[in-house]
């Protein structure tokens, strides 16, 4: 693969947390490291299980295979790896894989000498993931309550979760994490159709700059939060849904077990009008 | 920077009031270990994630009396006996001792309070014990009919366990969890009129949703169409409406909530209408409704002209059973325990 002609000046020794210089080359456009090894190893392994768990289920239908965790009277011990061991080994490749992806960005960033914002990103939706897979499953005693890994079955699990706690809108962690998911893709839009507007003026016009892009929230809200700040925003929107979303599930068994409804009655119950 | 007296006042109100909000709200958390139960397959989601402090509190409440111990028969039937037995229309078939001990067992189960109008005074004329002049001796009878017909017709869902008196009314006159037409809160009038028997919180509502507070008039109605659900991929007239399916939906929060247990004890929620996906205990459900419905218009309405006003709902009507009147919060009433087996008299087709 072709390489640019300024990229090789980025392409520096170091910045590696484990191995040295050893893993410390590119394979064609990709920076391997040590946990570019691991993320493969990782990734391939589990990618193989699932291909086997495919093989020895029921169907070849890609919406229908379906990598169930055990039971819940296996609680968190090893269960045989036909009834959910696989899970079981699957997860760890998941985790190492996804942990392992999160870690060779760290080394880059290193490299580069910027900031760890996108690692620090990526890790929220590994911990959404292994809130749902190992947190919560822990709290609750049994590997069982964790999600199957399939298209279908593993929706499934989730309308059936949601189902335990008889209306799931009432979830008040729900709720912020869906306020915020919208509010995240309000302001990507508002962002994007923004540098989009400066950067596309009718005909003969020239292409306008910030400077615009500010003056146009100014005039309309009478407030533009400025170049850097609505990246700062759209991370914070971002991190913050997928957090609440980790919260939603994670306070969901383990810390409240009647219907979501019926937490609002603290609401109710205030000694204001009670 | 200066901060002004008026914002550092608003900071300040701002904090003390989310502080005493916040307190509320943390207070009620629950926390591990649970105690859950599989359902479904592996994976699917349905189970039964119980809290054991709150079960341990729900199980002291849900105790089933020690029965009367059983007596030896006299010999003698109530009808047989007309000269200390007058006005025994529905239990002359018993034995004098027999119909004796469901008499003093009815009156623990039903009015044990001490007074002037309690114990077997609550029904009975104590001068006159034939005497239908107390209201309550009318109901009772009409009770005990109508617990002979639960336990004789409808096996489909109370099963072998059956029912007495002891199932709904734990020791009160009136049992705890009934209803009756609620027509909701006075309501402003022009375009404020109409909150469509929904949209408020609090008790009275099932599990405390803010779906329609009366699901109960029209879903256990005798030819209720409970079932919303379009049988077609795409929308064609077979579903119902959106006030439709959330007044089921509230039915089915009601019967969550009565018997303690989440949506998916009876249901896939994949396809809630599916039968096949559903567990067995959605078919004694089923015949729970039926027996409900049947129970409310063959024996409780028509008892409405012999209920005082204080007895009835604000809309005049008799108060009636819903599933939480028997359940009481527990998937079997007083866990499976039956007492209906020591009253045999109970289980038997009136005459």
């Amino acid at each position: 693969m072709a390489m640019l002609s300024f990229e090789k000046k980025y392409r520096v020794r170091g910045g590696t947390l484990i191995g040295g210089d050893l893993f410390d080359f590119w394979v064609g456009p990709f920076y391997v490291g040590f946990f570019g090894v691991l993320t493969a190893f990782f990734s391939l392994l589990g990618t193989a299980l699932i291909v086997y768990g495919a093989a020895i289920g029921p169907t070849w239908n890609l919406w229908q295979i379906n990598i169930a965790p055990p039971d819940l009277s296996y609680g968190l011990a090893l269960a045989p790896l036909k009834q959910g061991g696989l899970w079981q080994i699957i997860t760890i490749c998941a985790t190492g894989a996804f942990v392992s992806w999160a870690l060779r960005e760290v080394e880059i960033c290193r490299k580069l000498g910027i900031g760890l914002h996108v690692p620090i990103a990526f890790s929220f939706a590994i911990l959404a993931f292994v809130t749902l897979e190992i947190i919560r499953p822990v709290l609750l005693g049994a590997w069982g309550h964790a999600f199957p890994y399939g298209i279908i079955s593993h929706l499934d699990w989730v309308s059936n979760v949601g189902y335990q706690y008889l209306h799931f809108h009432y979830n008040p962690a729900h709720m912020i994490a869906i306020t915020l998911f919208f509010t995240c893709t309000l302001a990507l839009a508002m962002h994007g159709g923004l540098v989009l507007s400066a950067t596309n003026p009718p005909k003969g016009e020239v292409v306008k700059t910030a400077e615009h892009e500010n003056s146009f929230f100014r005039d309309h809200i009478g407030y533009s939060i400025g170049t850097l700040g609505i990246h700062r925003l759209g991370l914070f929107l971002a991190l913050g849904a997928v957090f609440f979303s980790a919260v939603c599930i994670v306070i969901s068994g383990p810390f409240w077990t009647r219907g979501w409804p019926e937490w609002w009655n603290w609401w109710l119950d205030l000694p204001i009008w009670s | 920077m200066k901060i002004s007296a008026t914002a550092l006042t608003a900071a300040l109100l701002g904090t003390v009031v989310t502080v005493l909000l916040v307190i509320p709200m943390m207070l009620q958390w629950e926390r591990p270990p649970m105690v859950s139960e599989q359902l479904g397959y592996r994976g699917l989601g349905m189970e039964q994630v119980t809290n054991p402090r709150i079960a341990k509190t729900l199980e002291a409440l849900n105790q089933a009396p020690v029965p009367d111990d059983p007596v030896d028969n006299d010999g003698v039937l109530v009808k047989n006996d007309p000269e200390n037995y007058k006005n025994v229309q529905v239990l002359g078939d018993l034995d004098t001792a027999q119909f004796n001990r469901l008499m003093n067992s009815i009156t623990t189960w039903v009015a044990p309070q001490e007074g002037d109008n309690a114990g077997c005074a609550y029904c009975h004329n104590v001068e006159n014990m034939a005497s239908d002049e107390v209201y309550t001796k009318v109901v009772a009878r009409r009770m005990i009919q109508m617990t002979r017909t639960i336990n004789t017709k409808y096996a489909s869902h109370v099963q072998q366990t059956g029912v007495t008196c002891y199932t709904c009314h734990r020791g009160q006159p009136v049992p705890a969890n009934v209803w009756s037409i609620n027509p909701g809160p006075k309501q402003a009038g022009g375009m404020a009129a109409s909150r469509n028997g929904q949209n408020l919180g609090g008790q009275s509502v099932p599990a405390y949703s803010s779906l329609p507070y009366d699901p109960f008039t029209t879903l256990f109605a005798p030819d209720a169409k409970i079932r919303v659900i379009a049988s077609t991929a795409l929308p064609g007239g077979t579903g119902g409406t959106i006030q439709a399916t959330e007044k089921t939906y509230a039915l089915m929060m009601h019967m969550s909530d009565g018997l303690g247990v989440n949506c998916t004890f009876c249901h896939n929620s994949r396809i809630f209408s599916n039968w096949e996906e559903s567990r067995p205990q959605r078919v004694t459900a089923w015949h729970g409704i039926k027996m409900v419905s049947d129970v409310n218009t063959t024996y409780m309405d028509p008892l409405a002209p012999v209920f005082p006003a204080n007895r009835k709902g604000p809309m005049g009507d008799v108060l009636k059973t819903n599933c939480a009147t028997c359940h009481n919060g527990i998937n079997k009433p007083l866990y499976g325990f039956s007492m209906a087996k020591e009253y045999p008299e109970l289980s038997v087709p009136n005459p």
